[in-house]
């Protein structure tokens, strides 16, 4: 049986991340030209890996399903990276930014993994500026940060609200330049479908060109899921259409260990759904936090009134006004970290107050900021008694500097003009902070396979600060992996070329060319949708902002049901040997039915409230979330054998030796 | 809303390609264009016709994979939005709409509505980065300042999200507002600047092989750029490539 080690080096805290690179083994330069690694997924993650693995000089081959890697989701990200610079002189330095990370994570994350991710975070802001990242600067021609959830400084360096393309865009840039190089093999639309083991090691995958339905064996000596999250498994998330754990769910199959699935991160600033229709969620940035305040009508008649649109929001007094965050979490404010926030906002539609037809929105409201920002520009101009108007039209203006495609986005969208009326945004699945266990070198449980970004689970514990996954993802693929893979890659140098012929291969490919037929063959009765839009309700409604014992015990048995049906009654048209999106789609589907009912046994055993994770039965006298430290402090790690339901569970306990256990706390 | 839609199909690369018509009924006006498409998708496979295949990831109008040339306009008839982000409230009750693929030489359709833009790919191989390696061995962020001027005027250039959009407007099928772009970002930064004579020879060569046309200062590419790319841009590569070769 393999036991969990998480290989966390010795000494400090402080120097454990030098100390442990400069021991660990180096592959000669000449040697890793004959040494094949497969990279799955472009993202900020996989991008970034593929690109500083390729410079150091292996061979690799990178898979993306999109046909650009310019296209992964990781572009999406809008308000910024975070990197403990202390450009601002405000007090910030590695331990803050580690110390924020691990309290935000509810500790439950890992201290070592996550001192390090502190520790190369400024690195990544010098090597993206060099790489041509345009971002933010003041008039000094200085890089300019700005403030996100659940801490007391300005970390985020930001690109405009679209800091994810930059970045992404500079880490395909950094690919374009080897793959021009021919160090980096790009196959564009493909997709990976299983991992081939020889020996208990990695050795390669089997991957279909979604082009043409061609299945392909392609090898290596170590294989790298850089797949992104498995939010998809709600249906509706902030996740990009084709986002999918397929990847991950594969490699949990063939031995690498699941670790926290119940740790998801719900988005408090989120379009609220309009109807059944809805193909996806779209997120608004986090950073429109700093200067949007979140409210509800104090009375219950004027949410009732505004509900069926008799009245409007500006009509309501500000007296008559709940800005329930401010009430609750003074110190922090609308500020406070996102699942805080998004159960507030809950609570608060729960109990009545929501202010759209469903029910099922708060309001974030810019009013008060425009006003703000437009008194302080009336005073720089030197516009003595301005006008209201004049004073609406230079915050307004202000606002629009600095948010202003947020804005567009929202009212393409919702066909209202926030600049006006207050924003309307809910609560909606935007990251997954579990994911495939790592040791300390990000590598899992199957030797030679590794897993970085979103795709595992070692940096945020049970909640992700804002503007940490990009700097995750970046420091997992420039300054992690490519360190630590030689140490595992320097036993491999007489290895030579890795074999497809092999009948490990042969039956990897059997099996995924049996699962495709079958899909073909069946002829059902139900779309690959239909079934997923029934999990999603499932997760949703059973296993999403806030969980119970008999919720999640009725959520596994209709999952199973679902997946049952599923396998009787799906119905995929088209034929194998052609580009057909609906096979793409039933494929995916099939493996979020596995992941999203061991994703509610793993919130079932999990008898405390964390982060993400809120059970009912475990809450304070004041609502808040109750952890247990004596219990739960440790990740849960879970083995497969056969079906979700038999899953085995490992622990890896948490030891807290940096930062003093304690009750989070915002107020 | 009741509409009518005429829309390319095509099995694959060799297939000669035709209009069909459908019929699309109960649309609701707050419904997206491709939430409009999903609809449809669904009723023809429950009636075992097979679905049309398009390009769509993220939906919210940055990943630069959604295309779709809408009544003749990339990305529909509103402005500085990818078709994810196009809602039906934009069309009435009654409507017949036209919705076609990308279309140039350089963008060979691979199935009904998805065109294969590998030729993007190569023109940013040929030299769409900054050389330097990613080890993280660089001087401090900080130690190079940049105008905010400059800057801003980078990050305009660099929201490019290569859709293609400017090119199936182009009556010249013409990819010099995506070429521009890029070369602009880098042409505004001092890091970009010691390749910058080798970068605009090279993208602009690797443009020309790949069989797109050039420009006429039309200027439909910059009408219909999701992310309003200025035509400016264009004016700048050619500045640049002017001075490169002489």
């Amino acid at each position: 049986m393999t036991t969990l080690n998480s290989r966390i080096p010795e000494g400090p805290i402080k120097d454990k991340w030098t100390l442990y690179k400069d021991k660990i083994n180096l592959v000669n330069p000449a040697n890793k030209r004959n040494i094949d690694i497969i990279v799955i997924g472009t993202g900020l993650a996989g991008g970034s890996a593929a690109a500083t693995l390729a410079e150091l000089g292996y061979s690799v081959k990178a898979f993306a399903y999109q046909d650009s890697p310019r296209r992964a989701h990781s572009i999406a990200a809008q308000g910024g990276i975070n990197a403990s610079k202390n450009y601002m002189g405000d007090g910030d330095s590695n331990y803050r930014l580690f110390y924020d990370t691990v309290k935000g994570g509810d500790y439950r994350s890992r201290e070592a993994n996550v001192y390090r991710l502190a520790e190369v975070s400024g690195n990544i802001i010098d090597q993206c500026v060099a790489q041509g990242v345009p971002f933010a600067r003041d008039y000094g021609g200085l890089l300019d940060n700005r403030s996100f959830g659940g801490v007391l400084v300005s970390r985020t360096f930001y690109a405009k609200g679209q800091t994810g393309q930059q970045l992404l865009l500079g880490a395909y840039s950094a690919m374009n330049r080897q793959i021009a190089r021919g160090k980096i093999e790009m196959f564009n639309r493909h997709e990976m479908l299983d991992v081939v083991k020889i020996d208990g090691k990695a050795r390669g995958i089997i991957a279909r060109n979604l082009v043409t339905g061609e299945i392909e064996r392609h090898s290596a000596h170590a294989v790298v899921i850089a797949t992104g999250g498995y939010g998809n498994v709600y249906f509706l998330s902030t996740n990009a259409m084709g986002s999918n754990a397929t990847a991950a769910w594969k490699i949990h199959k063939k031995g690498a260990f699941f670790a926290n699935p119940c740790f998801t991160q719900i988005h408090p600033t989120c379009i609220p759904r309009s109807g059944d229709y809805q193909s996806k969620l779209t997120l608004m940035s986090e950073s429109l936090r700093n200067d949007g305040r979140i409210w509800v009508p104090a009375k219950l008649e004027d949410a009732k009134a505004i509900q069926q649109k008799k009245l409007k929001p500006i009509q309501i007094a500000e007296e008559n006004r709940d800005y329930f965050l401010e009430r609750r979490y003074p110190a922090f404010g609308n500020l406070v970290p996102r699942d805080v926030a998004s159960r507030a906002a809950k609570e608060r539609c729960d109990a009545g107050f929501g202010v759209n037809a469903t029910g099922e929105a708060v309001y974030l409201d810019f009013a008060a900021a425009i006003k703000r920002y437009g008194t302080e520009q009336a005073k720089i101009k030197g516009i003595h008694d301005a006008s209201i108007e004049k004073i609406t039209e230079l915050g307004a203006a202000v606002i629009e500097e600095k948010y202003g495609n947020l804005f567009q986005m929202y009212e393409k969208i919702i066909d209202e003009n926030p600049y006006k009326t207050p924003m309307m945004i809910y609560p909606a699945t935007h990251y997954t902070m579990g994911g495939v266990w790592v040791d300390y070198n990000l590598m899992t449980t199957v030797p030679g396979l590794y897993c970085i970004g979103e795709a595992n689970f070692s940096d945020h514990g049970a909640n992700r600060l804002g503007a940490s996954a990009l700097m995750q993802g970046l420091a997992d693929g420039y300054f992690v992996l490519p360190y630590t893979i030689g140490d595992y890659l320097a036993d491999d140098i007489r290895t030579g070329k890795i074999k497809t012929d092999s009948p490990e291969f042969d039956e990897a490919e059997e099996s995924v060319k049996k699962q495709l037929k079958f899909f073909i063959e069946n002829k059902g009765t139900h779309t690959v949708d239909y079934y997923h839009k029934r999990l999603g309700q499932v997760m949703w409604d059973k296993v999403g902002m806030a969980r119970n014992e008999k919720g999640l015990k009725e959520a596994i048995v209709e999952i199973q049901e679902i997946r049952e049906d599923f396998w009787k009654n799906v119905k995929v048209p088209g034929s194998l040997n052609e580009f057909n999106q609906e096979l793409e789609k039933a494929g995916r589907v099939a493996d979020f039915l596995e992941l999203g009912e061991l994703f509610a046994k793993d919130a079932l055993e999990r008898e405390e409230s964390c982060g993400g994770h809120f059970r009912e039965e475990h809450v304070t006298e004041d609502g808040e979330a109750k952890r247990d430290d004596v219990n739960f402090a440790h990740v849960s790690v879970w083995e497969y054998t056969g079906k979700p339901s038999e899953a085995i569970l490992h622990k890896e306990q948490l030891e807290f030796k940096d930062i003093e256990l304690k009750t989070r706390s915002y107020k | 809303m009741n509409l009518t839609l005429k829309i390319w199909r095509q099995k694959g690369p060799q297939d000669k390609g035709r209009m069909v018509e459908y019929k699309v009924t109960d649309i609701s006006e707050h419904m997206s264009f491709l939430e409009m498409m999903d609809v449809l998708n669904e009723s023809l496979v429950a009636k075992d016709e097979e679905p049309i295949a398009f390009d769509h990831d993220c939906r919210e109008g940055i990943c630069g994979m959604c295309s779709l040339q809408i009544n003749g306009e990339a990305h529909g008839p509103d402005r500085g939005i990818t078709t994810c982000q196009l809602h039906m409230r934009m069309f009435k009750d009654g409507d017949t709409i036209y919705i076609e693929p990308f279309r140039a030489n350089a963008f060979p359709v691979i199935k009904d509505l998805v065109v294969d833009r590998m030729a993007f790919e190569r023109i940013q191989q040929a030299g769409g980065y900054i050389s330097v390696n990613t080890s993280g061995n660089t001087q401090d962020a900080n130690s190079i300042p940049i105008s905010k001027h400059n800057a801003d005027l980078s990050m305009d250039a660099a929201s490019c999200i290569g859709c293609g959009a400017c090119v199936a407007s182009c009556k010249n099928s013409s990819a010099m507002l995506f070429v521009a772009a890029k070369v602009s970002q880098f042409a505004l930064l001092p890091q970009g600047k010691v390749e910058a004579k080798d970068r605009v020879k090279n993208m602009v060569f690797q443009m020309d092989l790949e069989g797109f046309g050039n420009c006429t200062n039309t200027g439909a590419c910059e009408i219909e750029c999701p992310k309003g790319i200025s035509i400016e841009n264009i004016a700048r590569l050619n500045r640049e490539y002017l001075a490169a070769t002489i």
